[in-house]
């Protein structure tokens, strides 16, 4: 098991997600319109020892992972945690096509025909390789870049969380490991059913995300409760939302987090080189690991 | 004892609301109806719930307590009649009905009956359309001038693909869709409209339906603003819901991330200066137990069942209240073929 960086940085803020404005969202949408601009801040996140980039399978991604790839020498040591899948490319699909007219689409072609089993009739009744392949296709354009963890995005793993489909876990775990050998890792906005859903199904000190601040947002059953878990269960806690969308100052925001020292990472995104180095700061002084 | 539910419909509402039903403390979901095989076929696979395809077999065979129903518009009205018929509480997509004939027979029905029914309107459990909402009706901005009710989205971005929501019948286009929820928040938070006024339906991509919705509605009280709606714009990641409403001592501006309060003078009771204050949706939030996509949607089927199991109807997003943004729906469609 290989321990993650303290800090991880996040792309929210490349993709027009703020949790508190939708003005701001625009501006950032201005901000990054060209990929030179979401690199020059990855950069400034290296410079400052930021080694690993959380991000959606946003299409614009795969534009970030081919100068990643052009790029060997400057980004050795950097690695990318995908997210996936990128949740409103799939909802506004199937709104637009339906559920069938969403797999046909997210399905690369060949790859459809090269399961060659009697295609999208076999296909839907085999959701373990319609997963796989689903899976597959969000990891293409990460090919030849290092992505040491995997994880389902939070409104996909809190949909599965809350049909009790726990089986499904089970699959995208053995799948991550064996194809990719990667560590599967969790995004939800359900801390403690998440962590009882995985224990029921035998996976064992899970990498889980989740939003962890002072004021409790987003913490959702409670924050005592996301406190007992984090002091008395064993898994590997990502704090995001730290700053409860802004809500909080820095310091005080991480100071909370060093209560707990089975938070591994910290997960937050920023556009400035300063504001990143400031948080980056102050997790490596108060995260003790 | 824990309340027996289903759930009729699982697209992208229906599974969402399957989930939030689900993972609630108060509720067991024993079925689920769905006319997909796929979908049905991933519930046989990992889920022990009883399944459906029909769902007059789904409410005759199980003990229900509540129907969530989450299909198609055209369905709501024979599918609500008959859970109501059988004596069960009713959770039920928005808009309500294809018209206020419909409607109000269902209304007259669970009034008869005594049953819960509430409509997913879930932007009123918004926290700063809540917000909203209390300052209005403390009067933060004086008299009202003008309002603005918007909605933007890039639902439909050309002109290939379709499913029911293109189609007129089914109760597709973007005044059903998207105009409904700024409609609904305008009648409950500002004031219900009367009239509308200039109402024009656009197609921009879609063939059968509005892609776009304009109109000036006007209310009792002779106060009118503006509806503006489109979802086929691609400048938003997502839909975007605001209201900004112009009084003689300030202005405010909310969605749902944020109110933007501009008064003319300090207001000491709210603790609010003069210039612009900026209340944000961490504090506003309601909190829920369990969250999928948004507190919202968990807050409301929170207070469902909470209604079903207190036997108390509230007032917050009956069927009377959606009639209502009905109503207004066919006063936008009637103006609009003047």
């Amino acid at each position: 098991m290989k321990i993650m960086d303290k800090v991880l940085f996040g792309d929210n803020q490349f993709f027009a997600v703020s949790h508190m404005s939708d003005e701001k969202s625009r501006e950032q949408a201005i901000r990054f319109k060209d990929d030179a601009s979401i690199i020059k801040v990855l950069d400034h996140a290296r410079e400052v020892g930021i080694n690993t980039f959380m991000c959606t399978t946003h299409d614009r991604i795969s534009n970030v992972c081919d100068h990643i790839r052009d790029n060997p020498e400057k980004y050795r040591g950097f690695k990318i945690y995908p997210c996936m899948p990128y949740a409103h490319k799939y909802a506004n699909a199937v709104t637009e096509y339906g559920y069938i007219g969403t797999i046909r689409k997210y399905i690369p072609g060949n790859l459809f025909s090269s399961f060659a089993k009697g295609g999208l009739a076999y296909i839907t009744k085999d959701f373990i390789s319609l997963m796989e392949l689903l899976v597959d296709a969000e990891m293409k354009m990460f090919k030849g870049v290092a992505t040491p963890v995997i994880f389902i995005q939070n409104v996909l793993v809190d949909l599965i969380l809350g049909l009790k489909m726990f089986e499904v876990f089970r699959e995208y775990d053995l799948y991550i490991r064996r194809k990719y050998k990667a560590e599967p890792g969790y995004i939800t906005m359900n801390l403690p059913v998440m962590y009882d859903a995985l224990e029921s199904v035998g996976i064992k000190n899970p990498i889980i995300c989740s939003s962890i601040n002072k004021i409790g947002f987003r913490m959702s059953g409670g924050k005592e409760l996301y406190e007992k878990y984090l002091s008395e269960k064993t898994f590997r806690p990502i704090a995001m939302q730290v700053l409860a969308a802004g809500a909080l100052s820095p310091k005080e925001a991480i100071e909370y987090l060093s209560r707990f020292p089975r938070i591994e990472s910290v997960l937050f995104g920023a556009s400035s080189k300063n504001h990143i180095q400031e948080t980056k700061e102050l997790v490596e002084t108060y995260l003790v690991k | 004892m824990k309340l027996k539910g289903g759930v009729i419909g699982l697209g992208k509402m229906g599974i969402s609301h399957a989930a939030i039903v689900n993972a609630h403390p108060s509720v067991d979901m024993v079925a689920v109806c769905d006319t997909t095989t796929i979908v049905l076929d991933v519930f046989r696979k990992f889920s022990k719930v009883k399944l459906y395809n029909n769902y007059v077999k789904m409410i005759d065979n199980e003990k229900l307590d509540f129907v969530v129903i989450a299909t198609p518009t055209r369905l709501h009205y024979p599918m609500v009649k008959y859970t109501l018929g059988k004596g069960l509480n009713v959770f039920c997509e928005k808009p309500f009905c294809m018209n206020t004939v419909e409607g109000m027979e269902l209304e007259k029905l669970a009034q008869q009956k005594g049953l819960i029914n509430q409509v997913s309107y879930h932007n009123q459990f918004v926290g700063t359309f809540r917000e909203l909402k209390r300052l209005l009706k403390a009067g933060v901005i004086g008299d009202l001038v003008h309002f603005t009710g918007e909605a933007y989205g890039n639902v439909i971005t050309n002109d290939k693909g379709g499913t029911w929501r293109s189609d007129p019948k089914e109760g597709g286009g973007c005044l059903l869709d998207y105009a409904s929820h700024v409609i609904n928040l305008i009648q409950e938070i500002i004031g219900r409209p009367v009239k509308a006024d200039g109402s024009v339906m656009k197609k921009i991509f879609s063939s059968a339906v509005e892609d776009a919705v304009y109109s000036l509605l006007i209310l009792e009280s002779g106060l009118s603003g503006n509806l503006s709606v489109n979802w086929c714009d691609e400048t938003y990641r997502k839909m975007s819901t605001s209201i900004t409403v112009q009084g003689k001592k300030g202005k405010m501006i909310c969605d749902a991330t944020e109110i933007k309060i501009y008064l003319n003078e300090p207001n000491n009771r709210e603790n609010l200066d003069n210039g612009w204050t900026i209340k944000y949706i961490t504090d506003l939030a309601i909190p829920v137990d369990f969250y999928l996509r948004g507190e919202e949607y968990s807050a409301q089927i929170d207070h469902f069942i909470r209604c079903v199991l207190n036997k108390k109807q509230t007032d917050i997003n009956s069927f009377e209240q959606a009639l209502y943004t009905d109503r207004v729906i066919e006063l936008i469609i009637d103006d609009s073929k003047k």
